[in-house]
């Protein structure tokens, strides 16, 4: 893979605008220049050999702190205008502002920090982002060569650190290096199964003069990823989905990465099949479309994990069949053939084995599995039984919640009403926990990248940083963190980035005075022993998260009763001068359903407390034969 | 569980090495054997690994491999179309009265004699890891005084070679 840089950069081109294809918006005819910017070698520091070169690779923003060791590449980067950074207030916020920056564009976020502390803090982000397949590339500085392995001040080994955690690093030892390496770190994290990169440089290395030229050429002799799908095993898919009577589209985040919304919608209006979103791809098919079923996995809706249990073929396009989609996996999905699509190979077949498994680009991949199936003289699969059957569900386990019997607010009401009022063009982001689940129930996504959250490692304090990388790259757009109480002490911090930088966005506090995830696990699991769950913040009012919010520059609202949520959330959305933090005092009691306890089957889904609409009912296979 | 050997062919650049270990801890595989060593090619080292997993298992071992991005190749070599060599240096006492048994039990084995002293002899051996085995059940009677063993190395037999095609 030595291909030429512009081949390399597609998804983090500034002309890409916001993630849409390329092809939508005509380039201009090529003119001669008379004295063109790349080619020509130039002599420049180290330094200025890396600004120059993430100027030509297509960074707009960088998320960042300088230290002793960066330093120099500091200098330099006052003078681009090109590249804008933004000076955040702790390296974890640069992080997760790079991954909010990179799920709300579809381009490559970059963050920048100091050698060791400043390094470090981005340990959690990285791996974040690795989890969730999100292109990111790290720029850290290092300790100079020849202080390094020595203990020098602020040195640590980030490259060994984040050996697992990212999709790969480099220390680079030779100024001359730089353009290639970040040339080679963007192509990387954006091409193939995306993920973070980090490029390691040491002091003296941005120091140095060198020379710099780009295009560079890249030497990635080992990095082949396959996009484009093999064709026999299309057409065996195509096979399969004609004959299938039970067949549901187990749709994951690759569909969002891929850009493949539309053909996913034109794959499940051909064929009429069920479709579930998992919690990275909420927004990839649109909630109000009637062949949805919702989202599956432990508190997904009953239809969605009913659906995947009595399905006879699971179409999984880039989904990864994660523990928390298909709970105890002996149990998963028992009858169900499994056609497994990913760009990544080493996911297939994983943790289910996959019967018809296909290597390539979501994009692709449906693109001609629509055309394979157009051309199947067996057509489309007769599903009108299993709709029944899809339908029952659908309406006799609908999503819902009680109220709390202490007249507190509801927790779900509060998040269902912003989804409502605030509509499906914002972009909305989550912490980790109870808030983080109900936005991903009550919140009506119909497009991709409108939901962004942590998934896979479950970051607390990712919504906050996160929605702010998200508001930089799409300024346009209303940004929404639904938060926890306990998620937004952990990173609050950035508000203060947003309020001086110019990023107003809106968090919703869902305060309900806990870490509530871990209290309902204490409810259901430990016999309600509420050890180290309650943060203080409904008794003591520590911190008074208006007060708090007023001090870093925002507005700060309350709400604590039924009637002023939506004249709040109102207020919320006339204020855009500054950010808004709303503290929704929510009661503590309430709880995620439904819910499949950790390490048992989807079988024992428990629509509410005590209700199992599966459990002891193996008769619904054979009703349906019966049926047909 | 069946023994595998894997030849990977990585590029020749510092910390390759870590990051195929790290791989094989982190995933949970044990790895039996390794030796790295430079190939025809500067710019690619090879390795050769023996894993003992099920089949299953191994394709994931395989497929984590390749998404290393500085791994260029992997072949997986059959024992019976291919060939695979440790190396043995095994100090044995031996003193002039055992001296002439020990030389004997090293001509049996085609091995050799890379050092002497008065009280012990430094036996140098190729081959299978059963052939080296059987030879130190031979010389353990005399007393091992002490033994480095190498990593298995391994090629596929016949014209034909894994690294024609893969170094671009």
């Amino acid at each position: 893979m030595t291909g030429p840089m512009t081949s390399a950069t597609s998804r983090s081109a500034p002309e890409d605008g916001a993630g849409k294809p390329a092809s939508a918006t005509p380039s201009p005819p090529p003119r001669p220049k008379p004295a063109p910017p790349t080619g020509a070698p130039v002599r420049v520091t180290g330094a200025q050999s890396l600004v120059r070169s993430l100027e030509a690779v297509g960074a707009e923003v960088v998320f960042g702190i300088p230290g002793g060791t960066i330093l120099p590449a500091y200098d330099p980067l006052l003078d681009s205008t090109k590249v804008r950074h933004v000076l955040v207030r702790h390296e974890q916020g640069a992080g997760h502002a790079a991954t909010g920056y990179a799920q709300a564009t579809g381009k490559v976020g970059v963050c920048m920090a100091t050698s060791g502390p400043g390094a470090t803090n981005l340990v959690t982000p990285l791996a974040d982002a690795n989890m969730d397949s999100v292109p990111l590339v790290a720029i850290t500085g290092q300790q100079s060569r020849a202080l390094i392995g020595t203990d020098a001040f602020q040195e640590a080994d980030i490259c060994g650190i984040t050996l697992p955690i990212t999709k790969h690093n480099f220390l680079v030892t030779d100024p001359v290096d730089i353009p290639r390496t970040i040339a080679e770190a963007f192509h990387i994290a954006s091409t193939g199964r995306p993920g973070p990169v980090l490029v390691d440089i040491p002091k003296d290395v941005l120091q140095e003069h060198t020379s710099f030229t780009w295009p560079p050429d890249m030497r990635l002799p080992g990095y082949r990823p396959t996009t484009r799908p093999h064709g026999k095993q299309v057409r065996e898919a195509a096979r399969l989905i004609a004959k299938a009577r039970r067949p549901v589209l187990y749709v994951g985040g690759g569909v969002i990465k891929a850009q493949a919304s539309a053909e996913l919608l034109e794959l499940a209006e051909l064929t009429g099949i069920p479709v579930v979103t998992t919690l990275m791809a909420r927004g990839a098919f649109p909630d109000s479309h009637p062949s949805h079923l919702g989202m599956p996995g432990m508190h997904g809706s009953v239809a969605a994990v009913a659906a995947m249990q009595r399905s006879d073929l699971l179409i999984a396009l880039g989904a990864r069949f994660d523990d928390r989609v298909t709970g105890q996996l002996a149990s998963f999905a028992p009858d169900a053939k499994i056609v497994h699509a990913d760009i990544d190979p080493a996911e297939i077949s994983k943790n289910r084995r996959a019967d018809v498994p296909i290597v390539g680009d979501c994009k692709e991949i449906i693109t001609e599995l629509v055309a394979a199936i157009r051309a199947d003289s067996a057509g489309k699969p007769d599903l009108i039984a299993w709709w029944k059957q899809a339908n029952s569900w659908r309406e006799n386990y609908q999503l819902g919640y009680e109220w709390p019997g202490d007249g507190t607010l509801s927790p779900q009401y509060v998040i269902e009403r912003i989804g409502s009022l605030v509509g499906p063009d914002a972009i909305y982001t989550a912490g980790v926990g109870q808030h983080q689940m109900w936005a991903a129930q009550f919140i009506k996504y119909e497009r991709p990248a409108s939901w962004i959250n942590s998934g896979g490692l479950g970051t607390m304090g990712f919504a906050v940083p996160a929605a702010m990388g998200a508001k930089f790259g799409v300024p346009d757009k209303q940004v929404w963190a639904i938060d926890g109480d306990g998620c937004f002490q952990m990173t609050n911090q950035e508000l203060a980035t947003c309020a001086i930088e110019g990023a107003p966005i809106k968090v919703a506090v869902i305060n309900n005075g806990n870490l509530g995830m871990v209290r309902q696990w204490q409810n259901l699991f430990y016999a309600e022993r509420y050890s180290q769950t309650d943060l203080g913040t409904h008794k003591h009012r520590i911190p008074d998260f208006t007060l708090l919010a007023e001090a870093l520059g925002c507005a700060g609202l309350r709400c604590e009763s039924k009637d002023s949520v939506d004249e709040v959330i109102k207020r919320a959305m006339e204020i855009n001068d500054r950010p808004v933090v709303i503290d929704f005092v929510v009661g503590k009691d309430a709880q995620v359903w439904p819910m499949v306890a950790a390490g048992t089957g989807n079988d024992e889904i428990m629509a509410a407390r005590g209700i199992r609409p599966l459990f002891e009912d193996d008769s619904i296979g054979e009703e349906l034969e019966v049926q047909q | 569980m069946t023994t595998h050997t894997l030849s990977v062919l990585v590029e020749n650049k510092p910390g390759v090495l870590a990051r195929v270990a790290g791989l094989f801890s982190r995933r949970g595989f044990n790895i039996e054997s390794l030796a790295v060593g430079p190939t025809e090619n500067p710019e690619v080292s090879r390795m050769t690994i023996v894993v003992a997993v099920e089949d299953l298992p191994l394709e994931q071992v395989t497929k984590q491999l390749n998404k290393l991005v500085n791994v260029i190749k992997i072949v997986e070599l059959d024992p019976a179309v291919s060939v695979q060599r440790e190396l043995l240096l095994v100090k044995v006492r031996a003193d002039a009265t055992v001296r002439s048994q020990v030389l004997e039990t090293v001509q049996l084995f085609r091995a050799k004699v890379v050092d002497v002293s008065p009280e012990a002899v430094t036996i140098e051996a190729t081959g299978t890891a059963d052939k080296l085995e059987a030879l130190l059940r031979m010389v353990e009677p005399y007393g091992v005084r002490e033994m480095v063993q190498s990593g298995m190395v391994a090629i596929g037999r016949g014209p034909r070679s894994i690294t024609a095609t893969s170094a671009r």
